[in-house]
């Protein structure tokens, strides 16, 4: 039997009716980690036993079952897990072994009576677009074993596109859900800063992050948030609003649907197939009943540059409290307190993190502050801007999740300049706090997964959901999986 | 064009509290330097006027009551700490 089988809808049926249990489904998703995951090594942490006892917890329950129930998912290593070591895939933290609570997020999971299988791998404090950042080891693209799989939730793509899990938790700052997303063929939501609680996960760039589900079609995306959504007074910056049933969205078609596609999206370091990958897409979006426009947002062009100085001079304060003392790393034999807090962070974070905490206290230091730093969070409020204008005539804007297929090992690691500007497509929505969603669109001639990336106004996720369903069902590239043998 | 010497590396490494030897300061110097450039292309944009965006959200003075409640025990604090002596965490000296 395999998760591989099930839609989370379908899954929550059987296991409602009793056809399946808790232990059957923990039992489905850990035989098919022993099966592939020393190939696609996307988890940290899977606790076997602790996850027998939880679902058999679940079986026994005398509480009606939850929306959730019994359904095995993966947790991005950077969300807060009570009695579960939670590492940030940093060496750092790699013997934080109880961070003493529930991140929000997981607690609405718990409440819904999800299964936990386990934590999978990132990129160091979410600071990387390929895994391979992590402390511990990379995490391999399921489709291409000598590929990334992208990042910085890595592995919680894999986990899904690997059939591992049926859905998992991941965050994205610049990009994080929706490029692995792409990278793995699987379905990435970033919903709307402020829509899930960031309570319980570790900050990178507090203006910018936001969690989201990864699933393997769009209608379980949409099933996942319909949990994870929604008020939390622990965070200041949580949106107080009601939570749509967003599965709902999806009934409705797209006839009459408005879509712009900017100019700066299709254009120099685009690939070629990505580029048709996306005209094809819109061609079927025209059959659907929907129109497209092509319109130009002239800032999107500056919005990697904004994106790193801001992101980083954020990741570099958010990153000042990991000193050693309370938890985490602490260096041996050092002579006083200036010396131990040094060396700890020294030994601590690796050395794309040590990179980002030098740019980020760069440009919040005296010559860089204003020029750099001010200039960055003005240039921020023209992106904001360019959609604002866009989205007053249009329904989605719609354009390539990244510029190329996933890369190979090694590809951009030693150039992190080429690493950032990967990110081009993706960090514009994380600046003007937007939702966006990446379906897959199509394969590359090396037949790896291309992504569409669709992006909605603020906290209206049922019109980019309904969007990417009608596309989903009308092209059959979400049915395709990646071989990497087993019988599951 | 910003070039951001080994120096000055150094210098906002002790600024971020950041342990780095003389290589990683050479590599970072290098990498920095082109970072920043290729960011520069923001200050050929006309900002004038133009209001910062802070925050990802236009959420202000949220506010609650200011309950005093419970949440960890000394000892879960102290759970995971390095290194603790008689319930308190233990730090090499401060001062002489």
């Amino acid at each position: 039997m395999s998760l591989n089988n099930y839609s989370i809808k379908e899954l929550v049926k059987s296991l409602h009716k009793g056809d399946l249990t808790a232990v059957d489904t923990a039992k489905m998703s850990l035989d098919r980690i022993k099966e592939v995951d020393d190939q696609v090594k996307a988890f940290i942490t899977v606790e076997e036993e602790n996850v027998l006892a939880e679902a058999k917890k679940l079986d026994e329950s005398k509480e009606a079952k939850g929306r959730l129930f019994g359904v095995p998912g993966g947790i991005k290593d950077n969300v807060m897990t009570k009695g579960v070591k939670t590492t940030c895939a940093s060496n750092f933290l790699a013997n934080f072994d109880d961070p003493l609570y529930n991140a929000t997020l997981l607690e609405k999971l718990n409440k819904d009576q999800a299964l936990m299988i386990g934590k999978v791998n990132m990129d160091e404090f979410a600071m990387g677009s390929t895994n391979e950042t992590s402390a511990f080891h990379p995490t391999y693209n399921p489709w291409d074993l000598n590929r990334v799989p992208g990042g910085s939730s890595g592995g919680s793509a894999a986990a899904v596109a690997a059939g591992e899990v049926m859905y998992a938790i991941g965050t994205d700052t610049g990009g994080s859900i929706r490029q692995p997303a792409s990278f793995c063929g699987v379905i990435g939501m970033k919903p709307t800063y402020g829509l899930i609680s960031r309570h319980g996960v570790v900050a990178f760039a507090p203006s910018l992050d936001q969690a989201g589900p990864i699933t393997r079609t769009v209608e379980d995306n949409a099933y996942v948030l319909e949990t994870l959504a929604g008020h939390d007074e622990l965070d200041a910056t949580s949106a107080n609003r009601t939570v749509p049933k967003y599965t709902e969205s999806l009934k409705k078609d797209v006839k009459g649907l408005k879509i712009a596609v900017p100019k700066e999206f299709l254009g120099n370091g685009v690939s070629e197939e990505v580029r048709e990958s996306v005209m094809n897409a819109l061609k079927m979006y025209e059959l659907l009943g929907a129109t497209w426009e092509e319109v130009s947002l002239p800032h999107l062009a500056y919005a990697d540059a904004a994106y790193y100085i801001i992101a980083n001079a954020e990741g570099a304060s958010s990153l000042a409290r990991f000193d050693g003392v309370r938890y985490g790393k602490r260096a041996d034999e050092t002579e006083d307190m200036t010396e131990m807090l040094k060396k700890s962070r020294g030994e601590g974070f690796g050395e794309e993190v040590k990179r980002r905490i030098l740019l980020g206290t760069t440009m919040l230091s005296s010559g860089y502050r204003d020029t750099h730093f001010a200039k960055a969070q003005q240039v921020r409020t023209l992106i904001k801007n360019d959609f604002a204008a866009a989205f007053e005539h249009y329904d989605v804007i719609i354009g390539p999740t990244t510029p190329t297929e996933a890369f190979k090992i090694d590809e951009t690691l030693q150039d992190p300049l080429t690493m950032y500007t990967s990110d081009i497509l993706t960090v514009p929505v994380n600046l003007a706090g937007l939702p966006a969603l990446s379906v897959p669109c199509g394969y590359s001639e090396a037949g790896l997964p291309l992504g569409l990336q669709i992006i909605g106004k603020h906290f209206d996720e049922s019109t980019v959901y309904r969007a990417a369903y009608a596309y989903e069902q009308a092209t059959n590239h979400h049915k395709k999986r990646p071989d990497l043998g087993g019988a599951n | 064009m910003a070039k951001i010497t080994k120096e000055q590396i150094l210098h906002t490494a002790d600024l971020a509290t950041l342990a780095i030897s003389e290589e990683e300061a050479e590599m970072y110097s290098t990498q920095l330097t082109e970072i920043i450039t290729f960011t520069e292309k923001i200050q050929n944009i006309n900002t004038d006027g133009v209001k910062p965006t802070i925050y990802g959200s236009d959420n202000d003075n949220v506010l609650r009551e200011d309950n005093a409640k419970r949440t960890i025990t000394q000892e879960e604090a102290l759970k995971n700490a390095p290194s603790k002596e008689d319930g308190q965490f233990k730090v090499p000296s401060i001062m002489e």
